[in-house]
């Protein structure tokens, strides 16, 4: 295998993707991301130089719109489905 | 005639013409449920009371004149990513075990207004990533043609309800041949429309950039049907298109003479079954008799299609589950320590194994340092498979093929082994980096009795090309299903 990936690399992979992976499950991720990374070098074969990246395949520009509130008061369906709620509130841990 | 044989189309023709009624036809397709679904498994979600319930309504307006369309009062299934109002949706994930959207997709509103009734919603993979529903956290569906193999995904739900009679037609989205793929497995019409036809406003993001919502149908005109109902501009997507040329049943024409169709040499090589290679060439055979102009060639840079593909999806997933979180709706971890431990163990415990190898994998190549050699590298070739479909369609007006490169797998044969359930996408991904239109017919089964599919391409908004040819080749084939 052409990439090996650290246990460095996994823990912050990890950080990034705000998921905490179990040690089996860290194995499983190197072994599967080194193996994709290697074929995803396939594309090293390719000369892109002088190639615009594309993020979009149509020429599409900015849309932009008044900011008009279309939509009535959602709030009492919203927060039903929030996970911890309070006095029209979303409730999260502690944060400072 | 039975009542679940009938067509969307013919369907709401007979309830038009008072010969059925709404209602009866969803009782139909919820006692063929109560019948199959143990067995095949489409669903992730059934509101009986509020299907037949829907169904009623329309039917007093099909009665009262308010709805006349081509649909109105057919019972249709939706994919379990799109959002609609009051009704689970849960993307076939434990994170949105809980999530009852306050909104509908626009495609979802679009097939109500047409007086469309929903059934429920159908299984996939988890956020539809995957080619075989295996990877659902409900339960895998079974393909209704052999319930021990795989009904393609991720729409398999989709494509597994059409192919049972479990709906009478359904909604799809393909970031890489999710309903193409499906279609083929199970033996029906799919049909992924080019980016930006169909608003995506509503639909749970998988890959942006990628994403398409289309129709899985019984046939062909279905599909038209389905199709020019969907295709809407909507503001609340920014990257739908303003299409005027949409009136898609217009193409419903049995005639291909002079219609240039290319095949590409470079679809038929190495790791193609013998038994689709041969169907999908007699079907090329049936065209060409018909007066299509039939001419092999060279596509060039397939096999760079499928590593382009996960190195852009996967970003672009990595990106888009972020917001799953635990903190404004759906699954939320029960112990955790301050509010970054809530959030990776809730998506830890919420995230099933295909999509956390992706959200890894996204973030990966855009991790700084490796932005530039994979994700930037990704776009770049991108733009390089573009040309080469461009370069194409100057020459042709379609571009023919296999849908994919073997029917339906067993269950459990490919979660073993990732990459080559990737490789499976090989002639349905490069469509989406294209942004082009593909769908895909059923053109014969193989030794096993499984249905294989013919998938055609099209330059970006030149569906009626392919409804028509679509159309024509259905006419030559003749009836498919698992009794012809």
């Amino acid at each position: 295998m052409a990439n090996v990936i650290s246990d460095e690399t996994i823990d912050y992979v990890g950080i990034l993707a705000k998921l905490a992976l179990s040690d089996e499950e860290k194995e499983q991720a190197k072994a599967d991301m080194g193996k994709m990374l290697d074929y995803i070098d396939k594309l090293g074969e390719l000369d892109t130089t002088g190639i615009e990246p594309m993020s979009h395949v149509f020429p599409v520009q900015n849309v932009f719109r008044e900011d008009v509130v279309t939509n009535g008061d959602l709030c009492d369906q919203t927060l039903k489905n929030a996970p911890g709620e309070k006095e029209h509130m979303f409730i999260v841990p502690m944060t400072v | 005639m039975n009542l679940l044989s009938y067509s969307a189309v013919e369907l709401a023709a007979a309830i038009k013409e008072g010969k059925v009624t709404a209602v009866e036809a969803m009782e139909a397709v919820l006692s063929k449920i109560e019948e199959t679904e143990s067995k095949i498994n489409a669903y992730v979600t059934i509101d009986k009371e509020a299907a037949l319930a829907a169904a009623k309504a329309v039917q007093e307006k099909i009665e009262t004149g308010v709805l006349t369309g081509p649909l109105a009062g057919v019972p249709v299934a939706i994919k379990d990513n799109l959002c609609t109002e009051g009704m689970l949706t849960t993307c076939a994930s434990k994170i949105l075990e809980n999530f009852v959207p306050t909104f509908s997709a626009e495609a979802v509103i679009n097939l109500e207004k047409a007086g469309a009734v929903i059934i429920g919603k159908t299984n996939m993979d988890e956020f539809a990533m995957g080619s075989t529903t295996e990877t659902s956290a409900y339960g895998e569906t079974k393909n209704p043609w052999n319930l021990e193999h795989v009904p393609g995904g991720s729409s398999g739900g989709s494509a597994a309800a059409v192919a049972s009679n479990e709906c009478f037609f359904a909604l799809g989205s393909d970031t890489g041949g999710s309903i193409r793929q499906p279609a083929s497995f199970c033996g029906v019409v799919g049909l992924k429309p080019t980016y930006g036809t169909v608003s995506r406003y509503g639909l749970i993001a998988y890959g942006s950039s990628l994403d398409q919502i289309g129709p899985l149908t019984k046939n062909v005109s279905d599909c038209a049907t389905v199709l020019e109902v969907l295709a809407t501009h909507d503001t609340k997507d920014s990257t739908s298109v303003k299409c005027e040329d949409t009136d898609f049943t217009s193409a419903l024409v049995e005639d291909v003479s002079g219609m240039k169709i290319g095949i590409p040499r470079d679809y038929f090589g190495e790791g193609i079954d013998a038994e689709v290679k041969e169907a999908v060439l007699a079907a090329a055979k049936a065209l060409e008799g018909k007066g299509a102009v039939v001419e092999e060639f060279d596509l060039s840079l397939v096999e760079y299609a499928i590593p382009t593909y996960y190195t852009i999806a996967a970003a672009e997933a990595s990106s888009n589950l972020e917001r799953f979180d635990g903190v404004k709706y759906g699954y939320r971890t029960s112990e955790f320590d301050g509010l970054h431990n809530m959030y990776k163990k809730t998506r830890s415990e919420g995230f099933g194994a295909e999509v956390k190898r992706r959200i890894m994998l996204g973030s990966f190549v855009l991790s700084s340092g490796y932005y530039d050699a994979y994700y930037l590298k990704a776009l770049k070739v991108k733009a390089m498979i573009k040309k080469v479909f461009d370069d194409a369609f100057a020459k042709y007006d379609l571009i023919l093929g296999p849908v994919a490169p073997t029917t339906a797998p067993k269950l459990g044969d490919s979660l073993s082994d990732p990459l080559k359930m990737y490789l499976g996408d090989i002639y349905t991904i490069s469509v989406n980096l294209a942004g082009l239109p593909g769908i895909s017919v059923p053109c014969g089964k193989d030794s096993k009795g499984l249905p294989i599919g013919l998938q055609l391409i099209a330059d970006s908004f030149q569906e009626k090309k392919l409804i028509q040819t679509a159309y024509t080749y259905e006419k030559l084939r003749g009836a498919f299903g698992m009794e012809d």
